[in-house]
């Protein structure tokens, strides 16, 4: 172990600038999809709170994209998409959205009702109510989503690897076939730092917005 | 509806000057419901006054009090504020004249004390030192001494301090009407005459109109200068305690606020109710005196005991205010002849 562990260390000492690029797109390819998916879901969860019907459906669908695998998602795209980010992109995005918009609709649904009468008792538009009182209390819950949806994407991003997109998925399949160990770790390893960090910041920031 | 709403944004103010909040003829149809929860209830609320709409549970009180700021919209009917029909007015700017307290104190929990009574300040785009100022005015008015609680969140207050700074919040662009909703139910005993007495002191100084809802009829009583007894989304009787206690119109009213029994009547009623003017050369020279707050059965004894016909009445500051005479006791309690009656079997 000491020793693979020591000869992927000598490979990334020897490949810098691949290593190094590797972790940059992996890692733009991550937040471009969490970016996304949060720019579709944090909406759209909102929205459904507020339907509760819609919801059901919605939500149940959701369940359903989420059991297909990503790897089949990838190669069900290519077709229409090609080969390309576009499609890396839309495979992780399905693959982030469920957390994100689970959660935004249990944070919004969870919020005390009494809050939101007072504020609307007061006179604060429905927009002011969303972003003064129930955005930043169902934060908690929504980024509690967001953090499920980062971890998940940032260990799947390695798929973007087989349509020719790159990342840390390169060293991972490239090793796989040639049962270079060595190689594989030097994939795997900063995929685990990525994901844990993810883990740890976001939490930390879920922690700073706990009120009650 | 829509038609008729649309109408009152033109309808001229045509209301008494002394009238704050007017209903006139108020339907609330709630979809699906089997009769209406508000049923033509038409009345008037003297600028100033505290006035409580008292009622067993689902008779309307909370759907009358929430159609003045359209946190319910009423079916058909009209409702003037301050002479102006509240459809005339922008939902928002309606909402941030009226100062809205309710029973779940509703604070901002992610919001400092200082942001959550600044709400509607801000809303109103008062400039900072101002809002700060009236910060400090308004914890002080509700007996919070800012410099310990303005930094303090909602979840480190007990649940009296929560709603002595609902009530500031409410206050805060200091708005000449109070919508308040069973605000002490949810709070102990003891804290809940203590913050009856807090909203009389403010009230004594400040002179809102305040519309109050609560089941609690002790409550209504000590609070209230007009109460609204309702049933069935319809007002029976609209009058001062006094006369709720003294003539109620009819049996439910009657058995509502338990007019029957002597003892409790005297009990609910506060001395002030029976001030005169000083007459009586007994009251001005007699050593004994009541406080102006006390209610009727405390003067009952202390007039049994001194064998004085009067009391003297003095406020909290010991300043005398007048008298109460033995004779407005037994009128009092005449009006109920028959409860004076004492009971089979004793006049033998
Ligand atoms: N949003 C609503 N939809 C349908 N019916 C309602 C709604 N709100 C109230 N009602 C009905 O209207 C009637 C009056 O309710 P309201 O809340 O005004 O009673 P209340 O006098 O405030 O009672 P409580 O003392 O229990 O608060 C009740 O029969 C209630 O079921
Ligand atoms: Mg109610």
């Amino acid at each position: 172990m000491i020793e693979l562990l020591s000869k992927a260390y000598d490979y990334i000492q020897h490949n810098q600038s691949r290593f190094w690029e590797a972790v940059g797109t992996h890692l733009r390819i991550s937040l471009t999809a969490l970016a996304l998916a949060i720019i579709i879901c944090l909406p759209l969860g909102i929205w459904i709170s507020r339907h509760p019907q819609a919801a059901r459906y919605i939500i149940n669908l959701v369940g359903v994209a989420r059991v297909i695998p990503s790897i089949a998602i990838l190669f069900l795209l290519v077709p229409t998409l090609g080969f390309g980010e576009p499609t890396a992109l839309v495979a992780l995005v399905v693959l982030a959205g469920p957390p994100i918009l689970i959660n935004t609709d249990a944070g919004m649904r969870g919020l005390n009702p009494a809050v939101r009468e007072a504020g609307r008792g007061m006179g604060m538009s429905p927009t002011q109510l969303l972003t003064r009182v129930e955005l930043p209390l169902a934060l908690p819950v929504i980024i509690a989503g967001i953090r499920t949806a980062a971890v998940e994407v940032i260990a799947s991003a390695t798929i973007a690897y087989l349509i020719g997109i790159g990342g840390l998925g390169y060293f991972i399949f490239a090793g796989l076939p040639l049962s270079r160990y060595d190689l594989l770790l030097v994939g795997a390893i900063p995929v685990a730092i990525l994901a844990f960090t993810a883990e740890l910041l976001l939490s930390a920031v879920q922690r700073s917005f706990r009120y009650q | 509806m829509a038609a008729q709403i649309a109408e009152q944004t033109k309808v001229e103010p045509k209301v008494a000057d002394d009238a704050a909040i007017v209903f006139e003829d108020v339907v609330k149809d709630f979809p699906g419901a089997a009769r209406p929860a508000v049923n033509h209830v038409s009345l008037s609320v003297k600028r100033g006054h505290l006035v409580i709409l008292l009622g067993p549970s689902g008779c309307g009180k909370t759907t009358l009090m929430k159609m003045v700021n359209r946190l319910h919209e009423m079916t058909s009917g009209y409702i003037y504020i301050e002479g102006t029909p509240i459809y005339a007015l922008k939902l928002e700017a309606l909402r941030r004249q009226i100062g809205y307290v309710i029973q779940d104190v509703g604070l901002f929990p992610h919001m400092r004390v200082e942001k959550n009574i600044a709400v509607v300040p801000n809303l109103l785009g008062w400039d900072k030192p101002r809002i700060d100022a009236r910060i400090d005015e308004l914890l002080k008015l509700v007996g919070l001494p800012p410099e310990e609680y303005r930094r303090r969140y909602p979840r480190q207050l007990s649940g009296g301090q929560q709603q002595r700074v609902g009530i500031a919040r409410a206050m805060a662009a200091d708005p000449a009407t109070l919508l308040m909703d069973e605000p002490f139910a949810a709070i102990d005993s003891i804290t809940r005459t203590r913050l009856q007495d807090e909203l009389l002191r403010i009230q004594h100084t400040v002179r809102k109109t305040i519309l109050f809802v609560t089941h609690d009829v002790e409550e209504a009583l000590r609070l209230a200068d007009e109460i609204v007894i309702m049933q069935n989304g319809e007002v029976v009787q609209y009058d001062t305690p006094l006369n709720i206690l003294t003539r109620p119109a009819n049996q439910f009213v009657s058995q509502l606020v338990g007019a029957e029994d002597v003892l409790r009547r005297l009990s609910l009623l506060a001395v002030k109710d029976l001030l005169e003017p000083l007459t009586s050369q007994a009251a001005a020279n007699h050593a004994l005196s009541i406080g102006i707050g006390d209610n009727l059965r405390h003067a009952l004894g202390l007039i049994m005991s001194s064998g004085s016909d009067a009391l003297r009445v003095v406020d909290e500051a010991g300043n005398p205010r007048g008298q109460m005479t033995l004779t407005a006791l037994r009128q009092l309690t005449s009006d109920h002849p028959n409860t004076l009656l004492p009971p089979d079997g004793a006049t033998t």
